[in-house]
């Protein structure tokens, strides 16, 4: 039985064991249907042409986990930013482990999708919110609501801020020869809200994972919200990151994206402008050798006038390994005064090594700054002359000069612990010998 | 110090370099001047051991050690250093890091540990005081938005704190004004010595009212066609070098 006739024929499965008479029952039933019809995207669609998912339909994944796995925090405490104090939402193989977790409903919600599902006092917010803003045409998408049943949900009410930054872990312990994983966030900020939110994937084995996540995020009148995606997961995890953000007038949302490793990772983050003055930045930093691959698909829709975008992604592929970036911004006929700005430069180390980059512009207004530059090139020659000059071996010249590239993209990370990490981990992956500390 | 014999070098099919020769002695200043294009800049490079020039002909010899197929990064830790013309911005790291990285880097070669952190400030200080240059200055990425002033200044910052035996300063007076010029100069002449030597490759004569050379050479196309002392450079401010090109095709 193929991955798809699998997930189809499991959905009644799943359906017995959640509530049927639930509200989101109709919505899980109509994603599904999608699915069937969809089936998983190929190589012919334009959006899928250069990342192929045939290999991962070919392993037989387990979608239901037969047992709970228990994990020790000092064994997993590397994986989250223990340097600070941090809320925490952990799961592991798929399953809530409260033990890792450290939620509140102290003046703001940072708890479970289940418990946003299932209790009453949910209910409003569930039925204003839930699938709103994710694609209902996308069987990725769709195949993730049908079986939406855990994942974060947070809720900001208007003019607070959480105490401290977020955290969303997924742990998978290889209890499973093969786990599909797909977690469901909502995330909301009313009006004047502000949060941080830093998300992880991290198989702990070498048994396959994949997951296929959906993200929902909701950014009311004047809120401002930080995302960091850490994506440093070993070459057996997979992952397929479809996150939507609906944004208000005056609000802010920053996603970084930080993909450092993983078999296959494709990150679809698509940004609706559904207000006035509005700022959408999207930032990353993709480090990946051997046969990995990494695919950003950006999309952001200035459906209203006055508003902002910015776009900054630097790749470095080594060895085998494959990229894509393909940035789609759309500027609707009255989204006047809108500046839409893209970048997407790229180095590639090997010969061997590919990237894919393609800017997708579809501009409707007359009066608009869109702007948009894509390069794929080797290290300046004559930087690398220069920093040989001091005495720096043309190897460790080159880790150099690569380290100050990416490193250009942290600038706007809000949290110093984070950058310090994120700085680390990009100078481990290119050997850099950094005589100093960050 | 430094020997070259009847040196050739191109880039690609190009020749650029016809013949030089010139013995600098530890000790000495010798200024290179020469019309644009006529090869000082390659004649830098080519010292300090750029891989895209191709050594065709001659010899470069390093207190008696020819430096054939020798690494920049290596020339470096034998004392050669190169101020250049235009500094690289490198984004991300700041100076006082890639100071540290460097002399690391150099006492690694030599079998040495690194210096201790504690060495590298007082260092640090004690160079970036000579010259004048502002403590907030070092933290910043290197080169990136400086002026054309504070990226010289920078330089001799860094040949300062790598204290090499043959410094090669390529247009350091370009982009400077009268008071950078002063403070650059100045700190060029702190540094200088008895043991190493000092080659300033300059369009002008301003600079050498500073850094007062012993010798003065003229390059045009690829070979040095006169030397002299410093009344040399006098001249050639004054008559400009067409003179000069005319003598050599007499």
């Amino acid at each position: 039985m193929d991955l798809k006739e699998k997930l189809v024929s499991s959905f009644l499965a799943f359906e017995n064991g959640v509530d049927v008479d639930h509200p989101v029952h109709d919505i899980r039933s109509e994603a599904i249907k999608n699915f069937e019809t969809k089936g998983f995207p190929t190589k012919k669609e334009e959006a899928w042409k250069y990342t192929s998912l045939n290999t991962l339909q070919k392993i037989d994944f387990s979608i239901f986990p037969k047992k709970e796995s228990m994990l020790e925090y000092r064994d997993v405490k590397k994986y989250f930013l223990h340097e600070i104090d941090t809320f925490k939402i952990v799961f592991v193989d798929g399953v809530y482990s409260s033990f890792l977790s450290e939620t509140t409903h102290d003046g703001v919600d940072v708890c479970l999708m289940s418990s946003a599902l299932n209790k009453p006092m949910y209910k409003q917010i569930i039925d204003v919110y839930f699938n709103k803003i994710a694609s209902k045409d996308d069987s990725l998408t769709s195949l993730n609501t049908a079986f939406s049943k855990e994942g974060a949900y947070i809720y900001i009410p208007k003019n607070k801020i959480p105490k401290k930054p977020i955290e969303i872990v997924h742990f998978s312990t290889g209890n499973e020869a093969a786990l599909l994983l797909q977690p469901r966030n909502l995330i909301i900020a009313e009006e004047n809200a502000e949060m941080q939110i830093i998300e992880r994937h991290q198989s702990l084995t070498a048994n396959e994972v994949f997951t296929n996540s959906v993200t929902e995020i909701f950014a009311a009148k004047n809120s401002n919200v930080d995302y960091y995606k850490v994506q440093n997961d070993l070459t057996t995890a997979s992952l397929i990151d479809n996150t939507y953000i609906d944004q208000k007038d005056g609000s802010v949302v920053n996603v970084h994206t930080f993909s450092f490793g993983g078999k296959l990772t494709r990150n679809n983050l698509n940004f609706y402008q559904n207000g006035e003055r509005i700022d959408s930045t999207m930032k990353g930093v993709t480090i990946i050798e051997e046969k990995q691959h990494v695919d950003h698909h950006t999309l952001v829709h200035h459906i209203q006038p006055n508003c902002e975008s910015h776009q900054d992604y630097k790749g470095i592929y080594g060895e085998n390994a494959t990229g894509v970036f393909n940035g789609k911004i759309i500027v609707d006929k009255i989204a006047q005064k809108t500046n839409a700005f893209q970048q997407n430069n790229n180095i590639l180390v090997s010969d061997k090594a590919t990237i894919n980059t393609k800017p997708q512009l579809e501009i409707f207004a007359d009066d608009v700054k869109c702007s948009h530059g894509c390069t794929i090139g080797q290290l300046d020659e004559e930087a690398l002359f220069y920093l040989q000059s001091r005495g720096i071996p043309k190897k460790e010249a080159r880790a150099l000069l690569m380290y100050a590239f990416a490193n250009n993209v942290l600038e706007s990370v809000r949290i110093p612990e984070l950058k310090v990490r994120i700085n680390k981990l990009i100078a481990n992956k290119l050997g850099v010998r950094l005589g100093f500390d960050l | 110090m430094l020997k070259i014999n009847n040196l050739h070098a191109r880039v690609e099919d190009k020749e650029i370099l016809k013949g030089i020769n010139l013995t600098v002695n530890a000790g000495e200043v010798h200024a290179i001047m020469g019309p644009n294009g006529s090869g000082k800049s390659t004649l830098a490079a080519v010292i300090a051991g750029k891989e895209e020039f191709e050594v065709t002909e001659g010899e470069v010899f390093l207190e008696g050690e020819n430096l054939e197929d020798t690494s920049p990064e290596d020339r470096a830790h034998k004392g050669i250093f190169l101020s250049f013309q235009y500094p690289v911005e490198i984004p991300g790291v700041s100076v006082t890091n890639f100071m540290k990285t460097a002399i690391n880097e150099s006492r690694k070669a030599k079998g040495l540990e690194d210096m201790p952190a504690k060495d590298m400030l007082k260092l640090i200080r004690e160079k970036s005081e000579m010259l004048e240059i502002d403590r907030k200055f070092l933290s910043r990425s290197l080169n990136e938005g400086f002026s054309g002033g504070e990226k010289k200044r920078n330089e001799i910052f860094q040949m300062a704190m790598l204290e090499p035996k043959l410094a090669i300063l390529d247009e350091t007076d370009s982009g400077l004004d009268i008071d950078a010029l002063r403070i650059v100069a100045n700190g060029v002449n702190k540094l200088k010595s008895k043991d190493n030597a000092v080659i300033v490759i300059t369009h002008y004569q301003r600079l050498l009212e500073y850094i007062v050379p012993d010798f003065v050479h003229v390059l045009h196309n690829g070979k040095i066609v006169k030397s002299g002392t410093k009344d040399l450079a006098l001249e050639l401010e004054e008559k400009g070098y067409d003179w000069l090109k005319q003598e050599t095709v007499i």
